[in-house]
């Protein structure tokens, strides 16, 4: 007769090994070859494509899923809404029951692509003859990874440079001092704008909008973050090293970076109180979508717009955005693939535009476009927009221009360390813990472990 | 009869065991083996060994994450014992409206942790918050609560206190179980307030303090949501403050931000035998000033 501990020890090795032999994913390997067969622009589909990560809230939205549910020829379409749950699903993919279609941001497609979560849609867009020319480069570069293509783009976003038009006014200043196209006038212009009456700042004169536009910034100096392979990290290359200096040095101008951040988190950013209505602020680059917002909630604040420009007088942005996918295992790719390519037709978007277009008219406001990742789509719209007068036009324009002018950072296996590594050093030198060199050096180095790590695994999995 | 009353004991809490077992002691015991192996959710885990585990000494972050958190549970479980105490004995005091007072004091505990975290990015905010506004009425320029290295978890220590409610309704009971002769014989001796909190009061309700001690430095080992909101999570900006990652954020960054779920494994492992580890040695060091009425348990 076994003792009772004899007994217990035995039922819980099994316990355990019969659990942990459980503890494994459905993946695997590089993602299964699909062939541009299964993908054809007659067929109809039926039954219901479940979609991840995208939730039709505007009407830019609906007018482009009637659009995709009336070209899918029966079958219906299952929003889930909010914005993409990773663990969700990666979870998903793991347990085999992904859903048919994600939405993702760009910069995420290379790491699941690494992975195997997505399927190279390759096929999809020979089958369902996706025209790719029409998108914008950079998006699309943004969603090719190993040479191939993984991600249809959706939306664009790009960076204007935006400024308080009566505080320029009362410091002597315009938009082009402002505008990055000096560095030294920026500087000037920050220490100008700034009020700061007995040490308290009021108002910001320059937000440079650290950390989140150091790419903008290294790029307007001529430096890239990431090569442009997406292999090697150049972090502390002396041209990121000289714009991070820049950057902080106009924080450090206005009195310091923790000054102008409990002013900038006191704001009422996207209500009637923001930081231009209340002339708080006297400029900073910022994505474009903000025009909208600050069109809708403060139609009369004074602002002033220009793109964001390099020393050299060119204009520039950082092109991010939204993009659409296939999961590995997805039970209806060809109704997913078709989905995908109908929400980012030119004519869907034109739809899209002409549904905001009579929204705004009826609210009486101006339809100040729509950025999206299809060149001739953008055009198209581009020719229905309608005046808002000033300053609300020159925003449109600049935004526009801006988005003919546009960089990305190509896709990489590991861009979450990667974008955290060069993050957490921007926020060690606003912190003034770490000088800008060593904060890049130790974040070079953390990036670079990281990418060879991820590309090490992709080369495993792909051979 | 005895086999008879075990199986229906173990029927009537079967709900919970299978619950258990499923739901802590699977993923516990698959955490070990998976801190074992390279796993990344999607692909099968590779058996690496201990790996994770070397890795886990080599890697400075972890130690950098290890010092925020014993630092802020030094700081915080102190903290949080004094002033429940301080309420709950005034409480105690109290006769007028001391339901009302009850209720007022366990009404933030109520409060979500993430309205926390973000109530003090407001609260302390470094020019326009309430505590900096207050600290100026005395003429003191208080510090860049949210920014400032060296602030950023005293900040956090004091948003903690937004939530002992708890701890003070179970003090305060504990408070109401201390005989009243034992203070009736102390003041027929003439002792003061104070020398009869100090000798009846609080070694009375020892056992209770004690568990608060227990349980709220477990708490601080574990804090993640209130930090992680103000200072990692935040929607619109990449701003972060390396003073606040604590442990369990970091381990929460490896497994759902970089998908290094064999890692993190490893480190849930470490944190679970620190904890295990100062409990212990709390236990055995504080036990001395517990005193139980009916001897030692």
């Amino acid at each position: 007769m076994k003792s009772p501990l004899a007994r217990w020890s035995v039922l819980t090795t099994s316990l355990v090994l019969a659990l942990t032999a459980c503890a494994k994913g459905t993946g695997g390997g590089a993602a299964p070859v699909q062939s541009p067969g299964q993908f054809n622009t007659g067929a109809a589909f039926q039954g219901t494509i479940s979609v991840m990560g995208f939730g039709a809230t505007d009407e830019v939205g609906t007018a482009r899923v009637d659009k995709a549910k009336a070209a899918l020829g029966g079958a219906d379409v299952k929003l889930i809404e909010g914005d993409l749950d990773i663990q969700q699903f990666l979870s998903s993919v793991a347990a085999g029951s992904p859903p048919d279609i994600i939405y993702a941001n760009r910069d995420q497609i290379g790491t699941f692509a690494s992975r195997g979560a997505i399927v190279p849609l390759t096929a999809c867009i020979q089958g369902e003859q996706i025209d790719t020319s029409m998108f914008n480069k950079n998006a699309i570069a943004q969603v090719t990874f190993g040479n191939e293509i993984w991600g249809i783009p959706e939306f664009n976003q790009v960076q204007i440079t935006m400024a308080n038009a009566r505080l320029l006014k009362e410091a002597g200043l315009t938009i082009q001092d402002v505008n990055g196209s000096s560095w030294d006038k920026v500087t000037a212009a920050a220490k100008k704008l700034v009020k700061a009456p007995g040490g308290k700042v009021q108002v910001i004169g320059f937000d440079s909008k650290l950390p989140e536009f150091l790419p903008l910034w290294a790029k307007a100096n001529g430096a890239d973050l990431l090569s442009a392979d997406g292999r090697t990290a150049q972090l502390n290359s002396p041209a990121v090293v000289k714009a991070l200096e820049f950057a902080v040095g106009i924080y450090d101008a206005q009195g310091g970076f923790a000054k102008v951040k409990a002013v900038r988190d006191s704001a009422d950013f996207f209500g009637k109180g923001n930081q231009f209505a209340k002339n708080e602020l006297g400029a900073m680059p910022m994505e474009q979508w903000y025009v909208n917002v600050l069109n809708d909630v403060s139609p009369k604040a004074p602002l002033a717009f220009d793109t964001f420009r390099t020393p050299q007088g060119q204009p520039l942005a950082y092109s991010s955005g939204s993009a659409w996918a296939i999961p590995k295992g997805s039970k209806n790719a060809a109704a997913a693939c078709r989905f995908a390519k109908t929400m980012t037709l030119v004519d869907s978007w034109k739809a899209a535009a002409q549904a905001r277009l009579e929204k705004r008219g009826q609210e009486k406001k101006p339809f100040t476009g729509i950025l999206t990742g299809n060149v001739k789509a953008d055009e198209e719209i581009q020719t229905m927009l309608t005046t808002g007068g000033e300053p609300w036009d020159s925003g449109v324009k600049a935004f526009y221009e801006a988005n003919d002018h546009t960089f990305s950072l190509p896709a990489n296996p590991a861009d979450a360390e990667f974008k955290k590594a060069w993050q957490d050093a921007v926020n060690r030198v606003l912190n003034g813990q770490e000088e800008p060199q060593a904060a890049l050096d130790k974040a070079q180095q953390e990036a670079q472990e990281a990418l060879d790590k991820a590309w090490a695994g992709w080369t495993k999995r792909t051979n | 009869m005895r086999f008879t009353e075990t199986r229906a004991a173990l029927l009537f809490i079967s709900p919970w065991l299978i619950g258990f077992f499923i739901f802590t002691a699977w993923p516990v015991i698959n955490s070990a083996y998976l801190s074992l192996t390279d796993y990344d959710v999607i692909n099968d885990p590779n058996f690496i060994g201990f790996d994770n585990y070397v890795t886990l000494f080599e890697d400075p972050k972890v130690g950098l994450a290890l010092r925020n958190t014993f630092i802020f549970t030094v700081m915080s479980v102190p903290a949080q014992l004094v002033v429940s105490l301080g309420l709950a004995l005034l409480l105690n005091a109290a006769t007028r409206a001391s339901g009302f007072f009850r209720t007022a004091f366990f009404l933030p505990k109520m409060t979500p942790p993430v309205a926390i975290g973000i109530l003090l990015l407001m609260l302390f905010n470094g020019q326009n918050g309430l505590i900096n506004s207050f600290l100026a009425i005395f003429g003191i320029d208080g510090p860049a609560w949210t920014t400032d290295p060296d602030w950023v978890k005293p900040g956090l220590v004091l948003m903690s206190l937004w939530t002992v409610g708890a701890s003070v309704v179970i003090i305060l009971a504990a408070l109401r179980g201390v005989p009243q002769e034992l203070y009736d014989s102390a003041l027929v001796d003439g002792a003061g307030w104070w020398r009869r909190t100090l000798r009846i009061t609080v070694p009375m309700i020892s056992p209770t303090l004690f568990f608060l001690f227990i349980v709220d430095s477990i708490n601080a080992l574990q804090s993640f949501t209130e930090a992680y909101t103000a200072f990692f999570g935040s929607g619109n900006t990449t701003y972060s403050n390396d003073a606040a990652l604590f442990y369990t954020i970091y381990l929460f960054q490896q497994a759902f931000e970089f998908l290094h779920m064999g890692y993190a494994s490893a480190l849930a492992w470490l944190l679970f035998i620190v904890i295990m580890a100062i409990t212990v040695v709390q236990i055995l060091l504080t036990r001395r000033f517990v005193h139980y009425e009916g001897g030692q348990p």
